[in-house]
């Protein structure tokens, strides 16, 4: 079966782990076997503690870890060599640092980098870069150097660099670090107006009650939690047994969450 | 942040100069300087002419005098050595002032300070009318392999980035109080340049991943294809092309 077709009876999931396991090649293992799926339009949080092999996970979305064991399918399509162009096409994945993602001189050059890496050229291209900024609310600064942005500003654009690709999925490793409070709402605004899935790497407990109505927790290489965000933040013994602590003051309860 | 505003040597502007397509620019200047270097060191008065023709340059890409001058001096360190060959060079002698010089050691120091001025104010002329990414793109639209250009483009978007986490390594040593005095600190030094050199290097392999994620396989697409009149690069061979008349009367003359 073309795995491409399959979208048309029942979509399948954005993302569907199962069953992953994984060591580094100095023998030191980082999943135990994780079983996770997302389904399209969803915003999922992954929280876990440092270590917890969050990073190790998001690294095999889209082949850039290879699997010891199990299975990862983005929309149906399995991630392996063959595909992998494709496979990061569909994934965007915003790395935390800017800097590390913006590399182009340009803002403008930035976010073609995907599109043009897949092929595309001319004025499709540009409608892609004048769309995926202004998604994000960035398309002024389309001809700036990175450099010269504020950080918010930078994990705007960064965001925008995937968007760009069309993704099914995009994935965020702890999107709202180092952002001071109005930027850190403006990205919120901006990922919530987004159609697209959502997978979120955080350690910011209350940015995932707000942005993200599930959340699973990674801890020693497994999911040992998948539930509403509200569920598990309430939990007070899952939050202790995998040192996931709330900023001081914070009452999970007291919060309405968004729907 | 906002450090490393353009660059220094570019100065902003519309003239038809800064028009022209950076790879014109480019081959232009490469083919004066070649001109230049290849015209017999005794013709003087070439040498002339040709800074009249750079002179004339300047003007049309309003660029002032003063502009390029001053940033001549970065050649200074360059030639120094070249000031010592009319004292050490041998061969037949002339008398001026009291000092015995090198006839042969004369015309080196004439031949290396003209040619190396006249090249070095044609590539200030070349930075102050492009900018530094058009420059990059000029260079791989003239086929320089794209690996080199790549590794330039990355200098120029890290560089501030470096350069700001070295003053923030600065910050820290100072604020331990610890102050850079005599040769007994260089150790210190050497070792914020050693863990300076470990955090790019990982910075880059981050960025390396962050490429590899969004699709990159070892090649950079080209994205503008512009294309360039017949008209234009005329007007930029204008200057290669009066220096060549000049060195080919150098020649004959």
């Amino acid at each position: 079966m073309d795995p491409l077709s399959t979208t048309t009876p029942a979509p399948a999931p954005s993302l569907a782990v199962s069953r992953l396991a994984y060591a580094y090649p100095d023998g030191h293992q980082a999943l135990f076997g994780v079983d996770l799926t997302v389904g399209r339009g969803e915003r999922v949080a992954l929280l876990g503690p440092n270590g917890a092999g969050k990073t190790t996970l998001v690294l095999h979305l889209n082949g850039i870890l290879t699997a010891g064991a199990g299975t990862v399918a983005v929309a149906g399509l399995p991630v392996a060599k063959e595909h992998l162009a494709e496979i990061r096409r569909r994934v965007g994945i915003v790395f935390q640092d800017p800097d590390d993602q913006l590399f182009m001189p340009t803002v403008r050059e930035d976010v073609a980098f995907g599109p043009a890496a897949a092929g595309l050229r001319g004025a499709e291209l540009d409608a892609r870069v004048t769309e995926a900024l202004t998604r994000v609310g960035m398309a002024d600064f389309a001809d700036r150097p990175p450099h010269h942005l504020s950080f918010g500003q930078r994990r705007r654009v960064a965001v925008a660099t995937v968007l760009a690709m069309r993704p099914e999925i995009l994935v965020l490793d702890e999107p709202s670090s180092n952002l001071d409070p109005a930027s850190r709402r403006e990205l919120a605004d901006i990922l919530r107006s987004l159609d697209v899935t959502v997978l979120m790497v955080t350690h910011d407990l209350p940015y995932a009650l707000e942005l993200c109505p599930r959340s699973v927790v990674l801890s020693g290489g497994v999911i040992v939690a998948d539930g509403t965000t509200q569920e598990l933040l309430c939990d007070e013994e899952l939050m202790r047994t995998h040192r996931l602590e709330l900023p001081f003051g914070f009452d999970p309860r007291s919060v309405d969450v968004p729907l | 942040m906002g450090a490393g505003h353009a660059h220094k040597l570019y100065r902003h502007g519309h003239s038809p100069v800064h028009g022209l397509p950076a790879h014109c620019k480019i081959a232009a200047v490469f083919c004066f300087v070649l001109v230049v270097v290849s015209t017999p060191r005794e013709a003087l008065w070439a040498f002339g002419l040709y800074a009249a023709l750079l002179a004339l340059a300047a003007a049309a890409a309003r660029v002032p005098a003063r502009f390029l001058l001053t940033r001549l001096l970065i050649e200074v360190p360059f030639v120094a050595f070249a000031v010592l060959m009319p004292f050490v060079a041998e061969g037949p002698r002339v008398h001026v002032g009291g000092l015995s010089l090198s006839t042969s050691g004369l015309w080196g120091t004439w031949n290396i300070l003209a040619k190396g001025t006249l090249g070095v104010a044609a590539s200030v002329l070349l930075a102050a009318t492009t900018e530094l990414r058009e420059l990059l793109q000029g260079l791989q639209r003239l086929r320089m392999p794209p690996l080199l250009v790549q590794i330039a483009s990355f200098m120029i978007r890290y560089g501030d980035v470096i350069t700001d986490e070295m003053r923030r390594m600065r910050i820290a040593r100072l604020s331990r109080g610890f102050e850079a005095r005599g040769v007994r600190h260089w150790g210190v030094l050497a070792k914020s340049a050693g863990a300076l050199f470990i955090r790019s290097y990982e910075r880059g392999e981050r960025v390396h991943l962050a490429m590899v994620s969004r699709g990159y396989t070892g090649t950079m697409p080209v994205l503008d294809a512009a294309s360039v009149t017949r008209a234009q690069w005329t007007r930029a061979a204008a200057l290669p092309l009066a220096a060549l008349a000049v060195c080919l009367l150098g020649w004959t003359l």
